[in-house]
């Protein structure tokens, strides 16, 4: 059992489901950061964007990586404009209203999910879905091979956004100090709304890399939420860098976890780590302390 | 308001012979037989889980009940009861014994005089309960567990095998299989999944593979729907077991197997025992590769007789595929539409009764006449398959076997 065989390809396999849930925690953990909001429809959007690929695939007949660009713009904007028209108005800025902005706009949109596509556990067949990459000790597919690396990229991509762009700059300067903020002229509202959709539009990425070799039904994305949580907590709300460390722990975790105590109770793991971090070091590995 | 006096308007004339017009064609109004339109339809449930994770075998199941119903109207529908066509009140499980309960409570209060259907072991177990609560009769189509037909319900029917005799069918025809290449395989390892069907199966299989002297070095649940196969075949190459047996439903039996051939992991054989998958036309037909030397112990057709040849023709015609969910529940309609026929009636009791003395041989399954006893149909047994090059093989029993077991598989 703890053979190179067993245990390299564990890891790999590991971190490769890792590297996603860290592009999806990305997003959570940059919207808690600068709006200090909880997003708990984040999961149903992550259903809706892998719903999403799933019919470009199906009707339109793009692959999921083509998908990428018209997807991720398309739930750029709907974040954008989900915060600036609904989540704000509808809250009147208080906190507690925002958690339940959110859990509302998670249950209206599972239920449209199931009143139009039912409960269908649907999936989409690419021609190199099953090819794999030969590295003697591990078979990697191919699909979360690419996964990975597209991951890696993005999360790579939004940390030189956030350091080297005016928008980066201005987020930060919102997510330092509002107020601040607003009187050198940034357009909080704007901003806000911006990076929403930035944090949905890593969610769309996610979507468009999982579906070659996962299945979409209105319920997947309250799974994938959960494990997001307990990254943010991991590795410290707010933090990219934590967000990406995080998510591969986690996933190595998931990865041993099943490969030791079987599928079902192999999940005991993460939700270990969620609790543990929380009551011992809840601003996680990388946060700020509060 | 003031009050007119009736008098016929054009209006009035042609509301009334409308009314009228439909009155007749619904034999409302007594009429000269000659004149009267067919006899009521006797309204049958047909459950199935439509949607959700094993939709793909309600649908099957479904479009089985439908074209049998279709053909036993279009042969003049029940004669006993002056040629009364059989009318589908169709129900959708949703892959969710709670919503089949549900189903099967509407369809009691729609007036249905049995219910056909459930697949699923889960879901059979809870809506043959709710049917015997309006004295329901229920013929399960698919779902094996045990524990269905041995609560002591007197409406609950199974035309099927249960999992007791299928496990000591499947079990002998492995230790023959083996025996005929020479023993070469010992250990084993079971993959199955976790609800009623999958777990109840798999205790049998611990229970009795070790007293024919095979080792189970490991079995491993998973849920359905399961997306990632990846940790049990690492698990299985871990273990290096002679024979892999899994038993689940379809989507996650074609991934498992789809990911032992990715992963290259080659056991000496598959022995399915009501693995999903394992005797499907769509799996041969979608991932040849991926299927071939699978051997399954499952559900199927008689070859010897000619309805089921030609019923499979034109399944296969409609571009559909001819899996078991097809056959039993087509089988199954027919064994329901005979007790009608004795029972002359569509009440309940007396369609339970002429079920109970069922003695029917027009079914398409290689059962012999039906004979349930406590429920359950006496001849019902499984049927040993083999996938070899792009056919179904039989491999047991011998009186209509098409070809010998290759085992085991011959890797290149």
């Amino acid at each position: 059992m703890f053979s190179a065989f067993i245990l390299v390809p564990a890891i790999l396999n590991g971190l490769m489901t890792g590297a996603v849930y860290a592009l999806i925690a990305l997003g959570l953990t940059l919207i808690y950061g600068v709006l200090h909001i909880i997003n708990f429809a984040h999961g149903a959007l992550l259903m809706a964007a892998m719903f999403a690929a799933y019919f470009a695939h199906e009707l339109l007949g793009f692959d999921p990586y083509l998908a990428i660009l018209p997807v991720t713009a398309a739930f750029f904007a709907i974040g954008y404009l989900l915060q600036r028209f609904v989540i704000t108005p509808s809250s009147h800025g208080k906190d507690e209203n925002i958690l339940l902005v959110t859990l509302g706009i998670s249950i209206i949109l599972e239920n449209l999910a199931l009143a139009f596509f039912q409960a269908d556990t649907r999936t989409i067949d690419t021609p190199y879905a099953f090819e794999i990459v030969d590295l003697d000790i591990a078979f990697l597919p191919l699909p979360r091979v690419i996964a990975f690396f597209a991951a890696l990229g993005v999360a790579l991509a939004l940390f030189a956004i956030m350091r080297f762009t005016d928008l980066g700059r201005a987020i930060r300067a919102v997510a330092k100090e509002k107020r601040g903020a607003e009187l050198v002229g940034i357009d909080v509202k704007h901003i806000y709304a911006m990076t929403f959709g930035l944090g949905i539009a890593c969610v769309a990425i996610a979507a468009c890399l999982l579906l070659p070799n996962y299945y979409v039904n209105p319920q997947v994305g309250n799974a994938f939420v959960l494990v997001a949580f307990t990254i943010v907590v991991l590795g410290g709300m707010g933090s990219v860098t934590g967000a990406l460390i995080g998510g591969l722990i986690i996933g190595l975790v998931e990865s041993f976890g099943g490969l030791f105590l079987g599928e079902s109770l192999g999940q005991i793991g993460i939700f270990l780590i969620f609790i543990i971090m929380l009551l011992f070091r809840p601003s996680g590995l990388f946060g700020q302390r509060a | 308001m003031t009050k007119t006096r009736f008098t016929w308007t054009r209006r009035s004339l042609l509301q009334a012979s409308a009314a009228g017009g439909a009155a007749m064609a619904t034999g409302v109004i007594g009429a000269p037989a000659i004149l009267r339109a067919q006899p009521a339809s006797v309204p049958i449930g047909v459950l199935h889980p439509v949607t959700g994770a094993i939709s793909y075998s309600g649908q099957q199941g479904r479009m089985g009940a439908e074209m049998a119903i279709a053909d036993i109207n279009a042969a003049g529908g029940i004669q006993t009861l002056g040629g009364a066509p059989i009318e589908a009140v169709l129900g959708d499980a949703q892959s969710s014994p709670e919503i089949g309960v549900t189903e099967v409570e509407r369809m009691a209060e729609e007036g249905v005089s049995a219910i056909v259907g459930g697949f699923a072991s889960s879901i059979c177990l809870a809506t043959t309960e709710a049917a015997s609560r309006y004295d329901l009769p229920y013929l399960v189509d698919v779902g094996v567990s045990d524990s269905i037909v041995t609560r002591g319900l007197a409406n609950t029917f199974r035309f099927g095998p249960g999992f007791g005799t299928i496990t000591s069918d499947a079990i002998n025809n492995l230790v023959t299989i083996n025996e005929a290449a020479g023993n070469p395989a010992r250990t084993v390892m079971i993959i199955h999944e976790d609800s009623l069907f999958g777990s109840g199966l798999a205790g049998l299989l611990n229970e009795q593979l070790p007293q024919r002297g095979f080792e189970v070095l490991e079995t491993i649940a998973h849920p359905t729907p399961q997306r990632d196969f990846n940790n049990v075949a690492l698990r299985i190459r871990a273990n290096e077991p002679d024979l892999v047996i899994p038993a689940n439903y379809y989507n996650e039996y074609v991934l498992l197997a789809r990911t032992m051939q990715q992963q290259r992991l080659q056991p000496k054989g598959i022995y399915s025992v009501l693995g999903g998958a394992a005797s499907s036309y769509r799996f041969l037909a979608e991932f040849p590769e991926a299927a071939q030397y699978i051997m399954d112990c499952n559900h199927w057709f008689d070859p010897r007789k000619q309805a089921a040849l030609d019923l499979k023709a034109r399944v296969e015609a409609e571009g559909a595929y001819f899996t078991y969910e097809v056959f039993l529940n087509y089988s199954c309609v027919q064994v329901l539409a005979d007790a009608l026929e004795r029972a002359a009636s569509t009440d309940r009791g007396a369609v339970i009764e002429a079920l109970a003395s069922s003695s029917f041989d027009g079914h398409l399954m290689p059962y012999g006449p039906t004979e349930f006893v406590d429920g359950q149909n006496q001849g019902a047994a499984p049927v040993n398959t083999q996938i070899l090059g792009e056919e179904i093989e039989v491999i047991f029993p011998d009186e209509f076997a098409s070809a010998d077991a290759v085992f085991p598989i011959p890797y290149q």
